[in-house]
C-alpha cells in the first residue's frame, strides 16, 4: 500500500501540511485532521450536498474528493466566510430570513450559494431553486432559503450596478 | 461509508497512466472527476488495488474545432462543456443536455471521459455520444484505436473498454448548418438521473424528413437509437400520423425496467410522450432555420 504522504493545502488562507492515507476523504481531512467541523458530512455519496466546499473557486462535494488529490489546492469552507460577530452577507441573509432550523445543511447551502452567486445572476427564483437542487434540507421546506438567496443575489446585483454607474 | 485502502498514483502523462493500469492487471481504476467512482468506493462496491489519478496530466481538458470534427479531451469537465461557445454553436442539443447533468458541484468536477467510461444507462453524456455518432479514441499499451459510440455501450456500467484501456479523446462529427434538434427529459427532481429522456436531430430534403436520429435513455440497460422510428419517419412528410406511428414503434421497441422511481409501464408511456415532443420541437427548429 502507498504509505501516507504529505499534502499541502491552503484552507481559508492558511497553509496546512498533513500526512494522509490515500483513501482519506477531503471531508474527513477537513473535519478530523484540521478540526474544521463546519463542513458537515451527511450521505457520503454526493447526494445531500451538506459537505459542499469550494476547491480552487468551484463548489465540490468534499466527500467525493480525496485529500491526497488536493496537493497545492486552495480550499474554502464555511469557516472562511464570516464570524459570529461579522457575518458574511450570505450568512446574514440566511439569518434574517430564518433560512435554517437544525443547521445541518447550512454550510453546504452557503458554500453552494457563494458559487452560484459568482457564476449566475440568479435572475429569478427558478434559477435559485435549480441551483440549490443538489442540497437537501429536511427542516425548512426551502422557502426561506430561497428568500435568503434572493436577498443575497439582489444585494450583489445592486452592488454591481452601482459600481458600473460609478 | 469510507473507501477501502488502495495504492494511489497521480499520473503525469497518458503513457504513465496506461502503464500503471496494465501493471495492475485488471485491479486498477482510473479516476478523473470521481463523481461516479467515489460513491462506489465509499459504498465499497469496488476495491481497486490502485487508483490512477489522471487529473494532473496536462492538456487533457480541451474542446477543439478540428475542421470536420469537434475533439474533446477526456478531462473536459461537464461545466466546461456546459459553458463552451464551441459546443453551444456546433451542438446546441448537447449544450441543452448539459444543463440536465446533475448539479453545479457535480458538473464542476465530473468529466466527459469519466461519464462515458462509467456508462450509467440514465446519464446524459452516453446518450449524447450515441446521438452525435461520437468516435471514442482509446489508448492502451498496444497503442491507440477508435470505437464508435454505437459499439461502445454494451450494458449497464459495461463498455467495450478492455482491461488496460484509457479513453483519451471524444470526436464529434459536425452537423450540417440548420439541423433541427431537441432534448426532452423527465426526472423526479432537477439534476436527478432521468426517468426517461429523448433527443432528436433532424434534417430535411425538400419537405421530407432526412438525416433523422433519435436517441433515448432510461428505457433499458444502455442508451439506444430508435432505429425503427427513424426508418418510419425518414423520407416522409412530417405529419401527425407518421409521428404517431413512430411513437408506437418506440414504445414497442423499448424494454424499460421497473424500479423505485417508476414502473416499466410508466417509462414506456413517458418515452413516447417525450419522443413526440422532441420530434415536434426539432422539426419546428429546422423549419425556422431553413426559412
Amino acid at each position: 500500500m502507498t504509505e501516507p504522504v504529505i499534502v499541502r493545502v491552503n484552507v481559508n488562507g492558511v497553509e496546512y501540511a498533513r500526512r494522509v492515507e490515500p483513501r482519506l476523504l477531503l471531508s474527513d481531512f477537513l473535519r478530523n485532521d484540521l478540526g474544521l467541523t463546519g463542513t458537515h458530512v451527511g450521505c457520503e455519496h454526493g447526494v445531500c450536498g451538506a459537505c459542499t466546499v469550494l476547491v480552487n473557486g468551484d463548489s465540490v462535494r468534499s466527500c467525493l474528493l480525496l485529500a491526497i488529490q488536493l496537493d497545492g489546492a486552495k480550499v474554502e469552507t464555511v469557516e472562511g466566510l464570516g464570524t459570529a460577530q461579522a457575518l458574511h452577507s450570505v450568512q446574514k441573509a440566511f439569518h434574517e430570513h430564518h433560512a435554517l432550523q437544525c443547521g445541518f445543511c447550512t454550510p453546504g447551502m452557503l458554500m453552494t450559494t457563494i458559487d452560484l452567486l459568482r457564476k449566475s445572476p440568479l435572475a429569478n427564483d427558478e434559477d435559485i431553486r435549480e441551483g440549490l437542487s443538489g442540497n437537501l434540507c429536511r427542516c425548512t421546506g426551502y422557502q426561506n432559503i430561497v428568500r435568503a438567496v434572493r436577498q443575497a443575489a439582489d444585494q450583489l446585483n445592486t452592488l454591481a450596478t452601482d459600481e458600473a454607474i460609478s | 461509508m469510507k473507501p477501502p485502502p488502495f495504492d494511489y498514483l497521480a499520473a503525469d502523462c497518458v503513457e504513465a497512466a496506461v502503464q500503471a493500469l496494465a501493471g495492475a492487471g485488471g485491479d486498477g481504476k482510473l479516476i478523473a472527476g470521481g463523481q461516479s467512482l467515489m460513491p462506489m468506493l465509499n459504498f465499497r462496491l469496488l476495491r481497486p488495488s490502485i487508483l490512477i489519478d489522471i487529473n494532473r496530466i496536462p492538456d487533457l481538458a480541451y474542446i477543439r474545432d478540428d475542421g470536420n470534427e469537434i475533439c474533446i479531451g477526456p478531462l473536459a469537465r461537464h461545466r466546461m462543456l456546459e459553458t463552451s461557445d464551441v459546443i453551444a454553436r456546433q451542438f446546441p442539443v448537447l449544450h441543452e443536455a448539459m444543463g440536465y447533468v446533475a448539479h453545479l458541484a457535480i458538473r464542476n468536477r465530473g468529466t466527459i471521459g469519466g461519464s462515458l467510461s462509467h456508462a450509467d444507462p440514465a446519464a446524459e453524456l452516453p446518450m449524447m455520444s450515441l446521438l452525435l455518432d461520437a468516435c471514442l479514441v482509446v489508448q492502451s499499451l498496444s497503442g491507440r484505436r477508435t470505437i464508435t459510440a454505437r459499439d461502445f455501450f454494451l450494458g449497464a456500467l459495461t463498455t467495450a473498454l478492455e482491461e488496460g484501456d484509457m479513453l483519451v479523446e471524444v470526436r464529434l462529427p459536425k452537423l450540417p448548418k440548420g439541423t433541427g434538434w431537441a432534448f426532452e427529459e423527465v426526472a423526479r427532481r432537477s439534476g436527478d438521473f432521468a426517468l426517461a429522456s429523448v433527443a432528436v436531430i433532424i434534417g430535411s430534403d425538400g419537405d421530407r424528413i432526412s438525416d433523422l436520429r433519435i436517441g433515448m435513455m432510461g428505457i433499458g440497460e444502455t442508451p439506444m437509437r430508435a432505429l425503427d422510428a427513424e426508418r418510419i419517419l425518414t423520407g416522409q412528410r412530417y405529419s401527425e400520423a407518421t409521428v404517431t406511428a413512430a411513437v408506437e414503434a418506440i414504445r414497442a421497441a423499448v424494454e424499460p425496467n421497473t424500479d423505485l422511481h417508476a414502473s416499466a409501464e410508466y417509462r414506456r408511456h413517458l418515452v413516447g410522450v417525450l419522443a413526440q415532443q422532441a420530434l415536434a420541437r426539432a422539426w419546428a427548429r429546422l423549419r425556422e432555420a431553413t426559412q
